[in-house]
């Protein structure tokens, strides 16, 4: 038996070892490098210098940096709120006593699937010409540009198109999520005479806890790390104002000749994201367990 | 009591109804312009949204031609298709084998956090090295973003069919053990069918996001004349010029494979992501 269950391990690692040397090539591996050209003042091609913690100091001094942090957050603050409130409300609706139950849900699902650069495209097209055109038509003096060529106002664009798409994930986990708050918990409260708000501060939401969590942590990570609507949409721009942290990092690091500069950046990225996850699970792990 | 609560709630489905408004119109828009010719293109709102003077193909057979489609097409089924088969096969072994070997020692259960740790590691801070080795590799291409798919949704993958795995009795492979089957032929022929819904949920989650995804195929595979189908819309972009109707006209086809799919297998990839999210 015993030696059974050695040829048993033994299979085990002879399965497990390509697949880390695998995962380690082109996983750790490469984070390991880009954490080492972090320290360089590699440009992408030619020689380079170690140059010690300069990279990281000049992080926090660079504008352009700063800025794209700034919207990033602004963004993923945002959107992580409006998609959570609006897909928790979808899939209330969609969950209750509804007709053709099944297709709405199918329909709302839709955004999801598609690819977030040719979305993107599409929005761009609505936001540079029918808008401004219904701004005209109706005399509405706040529509009549772009909001895409506006300084002020370009990243609510992105963050509609943004929400547009996730939404319709984050619905599709919370009717998971209700479904698994049993019929008679309804009916208990129902008996007891709470109203439907009631009901649901008091019932629905503690029950669905786990869900709010993995949706938080979920549409926070993905508005984070947004870099297809932002290549479609502006670009970074007007005035690098909606310039996302992944946005940067590609652009100057792929052909800006800032290969260790933003590598550095993206070093502090992976933590900030790391931070930022590991925060909203131990802060909802709380609440979980007050409920 | 139990009457009043069957009862269909008629408001919020019209309600709703009218809300699939927010997912039609965009569509509606897009399918528009794509039929219309450029000279039908006012600048008023009907312009945009009217119906075309006559419904014709000759935008797409031309965004056909500029965006070389169907050779997108071909790539993008063959990296997406290829990363499912790869993920269904080395993720679910490899989930396997961790998940079994987790439960008796600790070194399992440190390489599992290892590989599901990977989860975090955003892609922004892999590209620069990446794009490097894959080159010096000769991966700079359809099969390196294909083998790095592998590598990126492996996290993901592994932690959905270790979870899975619990719900699946040792005792089976242990009678299998007794029986002299070798734990490879026990795996394959007795394991791996039982997997089947998280191979489903697996294979779902990694084919969104591989064919959607343009961030990998754009960095890894710029030099080699290739595109996915959403990369195409991004080199073309320029191509299209001011000729929105031709620009629309090649979004629609990017758009219509995946939503012939999803009409096909809508409920599996529902239950998917949500089974996806749920053993997440």
């Amino acid at each position: 038996m015993k030696k059974k269950m050695s040829n048993r391990d033994k299979t085990f690692w002879a399965i497990i070892i390509p697949v880390l040397v695998l995962f380690f090539t082109f996983n750790t591996l490469p984070m390991i490098k880009g954490i080492i050209y972090s320290f360089t003042n590699y440009k992408g091609y030619g020689s380079y210098d170690y140059v010690g913690f300069r990279n990281y100091i000049d992080l926090f001094s660079d504008a352009r940096v700063g800025k794209s942090y700034l919207f990033t957050f602004k963004y993923a603050l945002a959107g992580t709120i409006l998609v959570n409130v609006l897909s928790l409300i979808m899939a209330l609706g969609l969950n209750s006593r509804i007709r053709f139950k099944s297709a709405l849900r199918g329909i709302y699902f839709v955004p999801n699937i598609l690819g977030g650069l040719v979305i993107g495209y599409i929005f761009s097209f609505f936001f540079t010409y029918i808008l401004p055109a219904v701004g005209n038509t109706f005399h509405i003096s706040f529509l009549q540009n772009s909001i895409l060529a506006s300084e002020k106002y370009a990243w609510i664009g992105v963050l509609i198109v943004g929400v547009w798409q996730a939404v319709a994930m984050n619905t599709i986990i919370y009717i998971s999520g209700l479904q698994t708050v049993p019929q008679d918990v309804y009916e208990a409260s129902m008996l007891d005479g709470a109203s439907k708000w009631k009901e649901f501060w008091k019932v629905t939401l503690p029950l669905v806890m786990p869900f709010v969590t993995i949706n938080l942590v979920l549409s926070t990570k993905n508005f984070l790390m947004v870099f297809d609507q932002i290549m479609s949409l502006t670009k970074g721009g007007p005035a690098q104002s909606t310039e996302s942290i992944s946005y940067l990092i590609y652009r100057n690091g792929m052909d800006g000749g800032q290969f260790g500069f933003q590598s550095a950046n993206a070093v502090i990225f992976f933590f900030v994201i790391v931070a930022i996850s590991v925060f909203q699970m131990t802060v909802m792990n709380k609440k979980e367990e007050q409920l | 009591m139990m009457k009043k609560a069957q009862k269909t709630n008629w408001v919020l489905t019209i309600i709703l109804i009218l809300g699939t408004l927010t997912v039609f119109f965009p569509l509606y828009m897009a399918v528009i312009i794509a039929f219309k010719q450029p000279s039908e293109m006012t600048n008023d709102v009907a312009g945009a949204l009217s119906f075309p003077e006559r419904w014709s193909l000759d935008n797409f057979k031309q965004a056909m031609e500029v965006t070389d489609f169907w050779h997108s097409l071909g790539n993008s089924l063959l990296i997406t298709l290829t990363t499912i088969v790869l993920a269904i096969l080395i993720h679910s072994i490899a989930g396997y084998a961790i998940g079994r070997g987790m439960a008796k020692k600790k070194s399992f259960r440190l390489i599992y956090l290892y590989v599901v740790s990977g989860m975090f590691v955003p892609f922004s801070i892999l590209m620069m090295p990446l794009v490097k080795q894959t080159a010096q590799m000769g991966l700079g291409n359809r099969a390196g973003v294909i083998l790095l798919y592998v590598v990126f949704y492996m996290p993901m993958n592994v932690l959905l069919y270790t979870g899975y795995l619990k719900n699946i009795p040792v005792a089976l492979e242990e009678a299998a053990d007794i029986d002299g089957a070798s734990t490879w032929k026990t795996y394959w022929k007795i394991v791996f069918p039982m997997m089947m819904p998280m191979h489903a949920t697996v294979a779902i989650l990694t084919a969104l996001g591989t064919w959607n995804d343009v961030m990998t195929p754009l960095v890894i595979m710029s030099g080699t004349g290739q595109n996915t189908l959403p990369l195409a819309q991004l080199n073309f972009q320029t191509q299209f010029g001011t000729n929105y109707n031709l620009a629309f006209a090649s979004y629609i086809l990017a758009l219509i494979p995946i939503l012939i799919f999803y009409i096909i297998c809508q409920k599996q990839i529902l239950n998917g992501v949500a089974n996806g999210a749920v053993k997440g």
